[in-house]
């Protein structure tokens, strides 16, 4: 039997990155993960650190995320110097392209609302033509209209971040545990106990990060995480020498060289397999955004699973009923890593929640319609 | 374009998919074989429809005219040049030829896309001038080329031997052939010897009249080679091994084949690590059926077993799929199997030998730490145990940690080689290990042709 | 590296290979074609510019990627020699052509 300050279940992004906040706070943290053959979100990542399009009508939630890009460049020098490895991450401001005028017009409303809802916190931003977009992005179609442009966009590489983390974890004096699937023995308020006999380990502390398996596990421990998969499914070019230094929602170059586009939405429950259809129209749409873009050799792909909160805005909670057990909920566990480092797990380590976060507990689903 | 759907789907051109082809078509199944290279005969058969008569590659290369005769007079559809980019078990493959992308319905499809060289990772092995053994060959077949300078063949199992017999034909005897097959396989493989001596009798003589061809030659020979290595600067200029060094141009590697496992791992199919062949191989019955219930295996894919025994498990698919789609019923599938079932029990009686006698040296499964493993992002054998000792559990995750598998041969080349070696990191079989899930494209596309833009 | 033998016949296609004419054996890929001029090396590896050649010659490896016809990262021993083709060796990562 051993015991943590701490136990955080689920070992990408989101878990590992609270998992090095706890054990840089100097607790002694436990990481749960499964094996090699999981669902894994964090495998799948685009790999954007984006603001542009985050917390529209929930002005908390585009707070926090700026929050996090502020965090993200003194984590990854952090990470670089405790673990040698760089992230990658770059912070040239970031294009959401527009591919017609009705696309245009509604990015443009999206972005006013955004300003608006953001009040004092302040939200820049600009809608660029064709003409400014082609000095930021080369080989630019003449199919796109214009774009939204906000400085606060980045993008990093989210597998050497994972890999970072997980290093920095375990260079902190955290324990590393795969292989295991959660078989609680026994919830009671800060007390916390999985598996059994020899193989239970227990902490007053308990933090569920564990993508979409948090839906079945949340209601253990007195929390809710209605959290459902989205598919997305990306598309990987060969290396080519470096031609884009910003990156857009859809179409990224990668420090290695490499072409990433995404980014479809796809509503399929729990099916990890590839569509050559949905491909295709990636495809389309980057070509018709890059021309140069067709020549270019697609050398991987893949599809993974989002972890979608209803809403699309991240639940944070903390249960009432088992003090100690707290949870966390996203589908941008690369953008939201400075946050979840920085500022969620010392939230953690003093014991409870920032107001701040209220509005992120999953209460609000409680609430019934307004008439 | 999308086509109507066809009966039956067969992938490669090999001797497998030729045989289940022509026989598929004989049953009166609507029938498509599709091959990447422009011309029949997978790798064993390359070239067959250009042999000459007097080939250095010997008579039972020749044999394969007779698969490629079949299936050019047979009512089957072949695909030359086309490649399957994607495979959807429902029925639906995504394929790339010349005249751009398109989509082939199947009820049932084939996987018969054969065997590749075990790779054989020794020091310098990613050297200009180190290829495989397998490599000479399909140079001998697409053009009578042969090796102009000094060229040592090293490895173990009978592609050596016939490579070397084929290069003495064609002129361009080799320097040296460095065998590695250790001392305790050729202990191990006399206790088999009487009980496949009288089954295995044909192909026991063959070996050994090859062996024999060969010493003729005159070539001075090395038994139970050990520390092999490549050496030079930017191209090979050496062969060394523990007790010697030769002067070299060109390296031939072989240490046996092992099933192309690339489509059968994206389809999710079952696999289990077989322990006497070294390898990956999808679980399959008697008739090739897999854990899906539209995918067959057949052929060197499914198990290594040589090119004879590909056709009939080719044919035996051939018959399992006629059987499931109503053109023959099954009292007839079983009769027409016989035969083939006995020829295949004659052609597999050997193999208990041969997987013994050139079982590889553990180094080539589990190489030292400074050794590339993954030669496309040129990632150490070392780089992966770290990433073991940090926690990944298998190849996928590893993966992630080292980018190994995520270059252009999508783990096809490595993949073994990291399963072994996180295995022997985390001392756990590589069966529970697992093996890479390679996602499509299965070869690379461009986005132009993904796009259905016309191609140029 | 390799040569064709004396013995041998039938037709050959003349393509370039690092701008030098070549007359090559029809039917031999584009990969074969550079071992028949006797390039040191057929490539540049994107990750750390080593130098490779052909391993496999069977479409596995992918250390035979060479341009070809101007595309670049092709797998030249998938790719049958023609008449005219213009081979040449792949440094490293491909460039990427906008006007």
């Amino acid at each position: 039997m051993q015991r943590f300050d701490a136990i955080v279940i689920g070992g990408g992004l989101v878990g590992s990155a609270i998992a090095y906040g706890l054990a840089r706070e100097g607790l002694k943290p436990a990481l749960i993960d499964e094996g090699d053959v999981a669902f894994r979100a964090s495998r799948g990542n685009f790999g954007l650190v984006w603001v542009q399009s985050k917390g529209f009508g929930a002005p908390h939630y585009q707070r926090w995320t700026r929050l996090s890009s502020e965090e993200w460049p003194s984590l990854a020098a952090e990470l670089k110097e405790r673990t040698g490895i760089d992230t990658g991450h770059e912070r040239p401001g970031g294009v959401h392209l527009c591919l017609s005028d009705a696309e245009f017009d509604e990015r443009r409303a999206r972005m006013e609302q955004m300003r608006a809802e953001a009040g004092n916190f302040g939200f820049e931003y600009k809608m660029l033509g064709p003409a400014d977009l082609r000095e930021m992005l080369p080989g630019l179609g003449p199919a796109v209209v214009g774009a939204s442009w906000t400085r606060y966009d980045g993008h990093a590489n989210s597998l050497y971040l994972l890999h970072a983390l997980h290093k920095g974890f375990i260079a902190r004096g955290g324990t590393y545990i795969p292989n295991r699937t959660v078989d609680y023995a026994g919830v009671a308020p800060n007390d916390f106990r999985l598996g059994s006999g020899a193989d239970e380990i227990s902490a007053p502390k308990i933090v569920l990060a564990a993508g979409l398996g948090n839906a079945k596990l949340a209601p253990l421990f007195g929390l809710s995480a209605p959290v459902r998969p989205q598919r997305g499914q990306i598309l990987v070019t060969e290396r080519a020498s470096r031609v884009f230094e910003m990156p857009t929602t859809t179409v990224r170059q990668t420090v290695e060289g490499g072409i990433m586009i995404g980014d479809s939405m796809e509503d399929v429950g729990f099916d990890t397999s590839q569509r050559p259809d949905v491909m295709r129209a990636m495809a389309e749409r980057a070509v018709r955004s890059f021309p140069f873009l067709a020549e270019l050799q697609v050398v991987r792909a893949w599809a993974a699973l989002r972890v979608m909160p209803p809403d699309g805005t991240p639940i944070y909670d903390e249960s009432e009923k088992f003090s100690g057990a707290f949870t966390a909920n996203c589908h941008s566990g690369v953008t939201l890593a400075g946050a979840h480092a920085n500022a969620f797990a010392p939230m953690i380590a003093a014991g409870t929640l920032d107001p701040m976060m209220a509005p992120f507990s999953a209460k609000r689903f409680d609430v019934p319609q307004a008439a | 374009m999308t086509l109507e759907r066809v009966d039956f789907a067969v992938i490669g051109a090999g001797p497998a998919g030729m045989a289940a082809a022509t026989l598929a078509a004989e049953l009166g199944l609507d029938t498509v074989l599709i091959d990447e290279q422009e011309a029949p005969g997978g790798l064993i058969y390359r070239g067959i429809e250009r042999a000459e008569d007097h080939s250095p590659l010997g008579d039972d290369y020749l044999a394969g005219r007779q698969l490629a005769g079949a299936l050019r007079a047979s009512g089957a559809t072949y695909r030359p040049a086309t490649t399957v980019w994607h495979l959807d078990p429902e029925g639906t493959l995504s394929l790339i030829s010349g005249s751009g992308t398109e989509t082939l319905r199947a009820r049932r499809i084939l996987v018969a896309t054969g065997a590749i060289e075990r790779p054989a990772p020794i020091p310098g092995w990613t050297l200009p001038g180190v290829m495989t053994a397998g490599a000479a060959q399909i140079m001998l077949k697409t053009g009578d080329l042969v090796p102009s300078g000094r060229a040592v063949l090293a490895g173990q199992g009978p592609l050596l031997w016939l490579v070397a017999a084929q290069l003495v034909r064609a002129g361009a005897t080799p320097a040296a052939i460095l065998e590695t097959a250790p001392h305790r396989n050729y202990h191990a493989a006399a206790r088999l010897l009487p009980r496949v001596l009288w089954p295995a009798r044909r192909a026991l003589w063959k070996g050994l009249s090859l062996i024999r061809e060969v010493r003729r030659a005159g070539i001075p020979i090395r038994r139970e080679v050990t520390g092999l290595r490549a050496l030079g600067r930017n191209r090979l200029e050496a062969v060394a091994w523990d007790s010697g060094e030769i002067a070299a141009d060109l390296l031939l590697l072989h240490e046996g084949v092992i099933p192309n496992t690339q489509i059968s791992l994206a389809l999710g199919l079952e696999h289990r690590w077989d322990d006497a062949q070294l390898c990956w191989r999808p679980v399959a019955d008697e008739w090739g059926a897999t854990s899906l219930p539209t995918i067959s295996i057949a052929g060197d894919g499914g198990g290594i077993a040589g090119a004879e025994a590909s056709a009939l498990t080719g044919r035996l698919a051939a018959l399992d799929v006629a059987d499931f789609l109503d053109k023959l019923d099954p009292a007839e599938r079983d009769r027409r199997a016989g035969p083939i079932r006995a020829a295949l029990r004659r052609e597999l009686a050997i193999r208990l030998l041969l997987d013994r006698l050139y079982r590889p040296a553990p180094a080539i499964l589990v190489p030292e730490d400074d050794i590339i493993a993954c030669r496309c992002e040129e990632v150490t054998v070392g780089q992966i145990r770290r990433a073991a000792r940090l926690g990944a559990q298998g190849p996928n995750q590893a993966k992630a940690f080292t980018r190994c598998g995520m270059g252009p041969c999508q783990g096809r080349i490595c993949g073994t080689i990291v399963s072994a070696v996180m295995a022997d990191t985390l001392g756990r079989p590589i069966q529970e290990i697992g093996a890479y899930r390679p996602r499509a494209p299965y070869k690379p596309i461009t986005l132009g042709a993904l796009a259905g833009l016309d191609a140029e | 590296m390799f040569r064709r033998r004396p013995e041998a016949v039938g037709p050959t296609v003349t393509v370039t290979v690092e701008g030098t004419e070549l007359h090559v054996p029809q039917g031999v890929s584009a990969a074969a074609a550079m071992l028949l001029a006797g390039l040191a090396s057929v490539r540049e590896t994107p990750v750390t510019g080593a130098k490779r050649s052909p391993y496999c010659l069977m479409g596995i490896c992918f250390d035979c990627l060479a341009e070809i016809d101007g595309q670049p990262n092709r797998q030249s021993c998938m790719v049958t020699v023609a008449p005219g083709m213009a081979i040449r060796r792949q440094r490293g990562k491909r460039s990427v052509g906008i006007e």
